[in-house]
């Protein structure tokens, strides 16, 4: 099977966020793959694992974001490419699926592409349903576990984890997923895996070798960002002779606060 | 002068984090508090590559460089001392002494197992009698038909209740002789018939780390199992010595950083007079030393350790690394458990853990006495390396990564 797995470099999720001059401020954070799509990495590598086949990493980002798909290269993956290039700043969804949509069709007859449920920067988890809808293929999306797979028949079923309960479902293949961290659990990189990946190349490709002439323009602005209020906490320790005493104590402070 | 991190030992660096925070920190302080270490620990950190991290592909090692083995020593010393002694006597003290020391033949049957994990390796050189002067310890090797026979007991040994292989060190020529050319170092296998051993419990620190002692009674052990030549195993123990030095003094950089992120998180909770305990200028005085102190390791051991990438003998500056970093990881970690106040008296939180645990490297690997003397005869010009007869072979990329011929 021939499969895509899409990563994004994101901050490391210890980093605190602020608001500076109206935009979200990460500070110096360490740069990493999205934690979520460690998850889609994983199970790429074992869908391959287990049907044969290779996993292409892709990612759309500047020169650094390299070092995200070094670490899917490190955990297994076989081949990684960056879509890179100066028009592109900023990008909303719209523009980022358009991007890997068209980078998805250059890397040929592709049966699988895994998107991690969202990015921990941008949080919108739309991503992988809209590149699947620029494909034309089905989009199956917060999967919680690959319940079939049938290379021969292409066809796979997933089990989709939702509020209401699990959903199974059944689509043709090619067909896009995004996974949820119920469905595995990331494999460490291996050492062996770190030195190929320290030493792989790493083709870039601009947005005229992926067949896009005019870069795609972002449609969403942030017009006001701003931190929530910080929220500041007091502790009492309410006291009493017994614990029958504490209780009642503690009930009429919560009633003299309105909280009960 | 390059001071950046490869973006290859920046990945080892964040996978054993990863691996430490998840798998070992949650269990540690329970491992701890019953003395016990993790009976599957080893063989997990065998099976991620960790033992063998800085040994060459053909040995069944990771290829990577000695820098990458500093930077996992201090991310295992980050979360417990335990996991990062299992690294400086398995690897630091026994494999880097086979690769260092041994015959291509000794380097397949005994590297390569204990490079992969599937053979645990200890290092037995203290005895009951002897620590710092190792030139007087008793143990006894009387040559016999084909080889040679240990007589001896050895103490605090790390490992000893768990190790496959050792490298043992007698005795071999009478007292009367120069005591540093008497000594001779072999490779033990500790199912040989006249091996005993046991654990030793009731430390300080390190109580989640395996520690015993082994014992030789009429041990028979061939000629090949001979590392280097007799009468070589003074001078084989303290280069031995100086892998294992590095790291400590690596794990102790990790056990400042600790320190550090440990105390930092409760100065900006914890309150006092009606502010944060960090705004309290005799706790950023605290704070700021413990800054200072991982500063000042980590530059040390990685300055040793690139000395060792080089090829360059690098005694001098690993024991100043050692010597530097375990003062300062128990000062830190004293300090620590002053900013969490009653607190970090408790095992409720970490800081009382990694005081008990920094004490041992103070004595442990050379004491800060002898690292004292060490340093004072470099500075005065009493003491000089001289070239030996096998160095440890410099990192080259090519090489470390290249399978073996067969």
């Amino acid at each position: 099977m021939n499969i895509v797995v899409c990563v994004k470099q994101t901050p490391d999720t210890a980093a605190t966020v602020t608001v500076q001059d109206g935009k979200v401020s990460w500070g110096d954070a360490p740069l990493v793959i999205n934690p979520w799509d460690e998850f889609a990495v994983e199970q790429a590598l074992r869908t391959k694992e287990a049907h044969g086949g290779k996993v292409t990493a892709l990612s759309l980002g500047p020169e650094a974001a390299k070092e995200a798909l070094k670490h899917a290269l490190a955990m297994g993956c076989d081949e990684a490419v960056l879509v890179s290039d100066p028009a592109i700043s900023a990008p909303d969804s719209l523009v980022v699926s358009t991007v890997l949509a068209a980078a998805i069709a250059k890397l040929g007859e592709v049966d699988l592409v895994f998107f991690g449920r969202q990015a921990v920067d941008s949080d919108t988890g739309l991503t992988g349903a809209q590149v699947a809808r620029r494909l034309g293929w089905p989009s199956l999306s917060l999967a919680a576990a690959v319940t079939a797979l049938d290379p021969g028949a292409k066809t796979i079923t997933v089990a989709r984890m939702l509020d209401e309960g699990r959903q199974e479902v059944k689509a043709p293949l090619p067909a896009v997923v995004s996974v949820t961290k119920e469905i595995c659990e990331p494999r460490y990189p291996s050492f062996m895996g770190i030195r190929k990946a320290s030493k792989a190349p790493i083709p870039v490709w601009s947005l005229a070798e992926i067949g896009i002439s005019a870069a795609p323009q972002s449609v969403l602005t942030w017009p006001e960002v701003f931190a929530p209020p910080k929220i500041e906490t007091q502790c009492e320790i309410v006291a009493g002779d017994s614990a029958v005493a504490k209780a009642a104590a503690l009930a009429a402070r919560l009633i003299e606060e309105k909280v009960i | 002068m390059e001071f950046s991190l490869t973006s290859e030992q920046l990945m080892v660096q964040r996978m054993v984090r990863d691996f430490a925070q998840k798998e070992a920190a949650p269990r540690i302080k329970e491992l701890d508090r019953d003395q016990r270490a993790d009976p599957g620990l080893i063989q997990r950190m065998g099976a991620l590559g960790l033992l063998g991290i800085c040994l060459p592909v053909r040995y069944g090692g990771q290829g990577l460089d000695y820098i990458s083995l500093g930077l996992v020593c201090e991310e295992l010393e980050y979360v417990d001392s335990s996991l990062r002694v299992v690294l400086s006597v398995h690897l630091g003290l026994n494999s880097l002494g086979l690769l260092q020391w041994g015959s291509e033949a000794q380097k397949l049957r005994y590297l390569v197992p204990q490079a992969t994990g599937e053979k645990v390796a200890g290092f037995a050189l203290t005895e009951p009698g002897a620590g710092s002067d190792v030139a007087g310890l008793a143990s006894t090797a009387r040559p016999v038909d084909g080889g040679y026979q240990l007589q001896g007991e050895k103490t605090w040994i790390s490992l000893a209740g768990v190790a496959d292989h050792v490298l043992w060190f007698a005795r071999t020529a009478s007292k009367a002789a120069d005591p540093h050319q008497a000594l001779t170092a072999f490779i033990l296998e500790t199912d040989r018939p006249g091996v005993q051993r046991g654990d030793l419990h009731g430390k300080l620190g390190i109580r989640a780390g395996s520690t015993g002692w082994l014992a030789c009674d009429q041990v028979f052990v061939p000629v090949e199992n001979r590392l280097g030549e007799e009468g070589e195993g003074f001078r084989i123990a303290m280069a031995c010595l100086d892998g294992g030095r590095y790291t400590v003094a690596s794990g102790a950089a990790g056990l400042i950083r600790a320190c550090l992120d440990a105390s930092v998180r409760y100065a900006q909770e914890r309150r006092v007079f009606g502010k944060p305990l960090a705004e309290v200028q005799l706790i950023e005085q605290k704070i700021a030393g413990m800054a200072q102190a991982h500063a000042i390791a980590r530059l040390l051991y990685l300055q040793a350790g690139w000395m060792k990438n080089q090829g360059l003998r690098n005694t001098r500056e690993t024991s100043m690394a050692k010597w530097y970093a375990t003062e300062a990881a128990f000062a830190c970690a004293s300090q620590a458990v002053q900013v969490h106040g009653a607190y970090g008296y408790s095992d409720e939180y970490d800081v009382e853990r990694f005081l008990r645990n920094a004490r041992g490297a103070m004595i442990y690997e050379g004491t800060s006495e002898i690292h004292t003397l060490i340093q004072a005869g470099y500075a005065l010009g009493a003491r000089v390396d001289t070239p030996l007869r096998c160095e440890l072979p410099a990192y080259d990329p090519a090489v470390w990564s290249a399978p073996g011929s067969d």
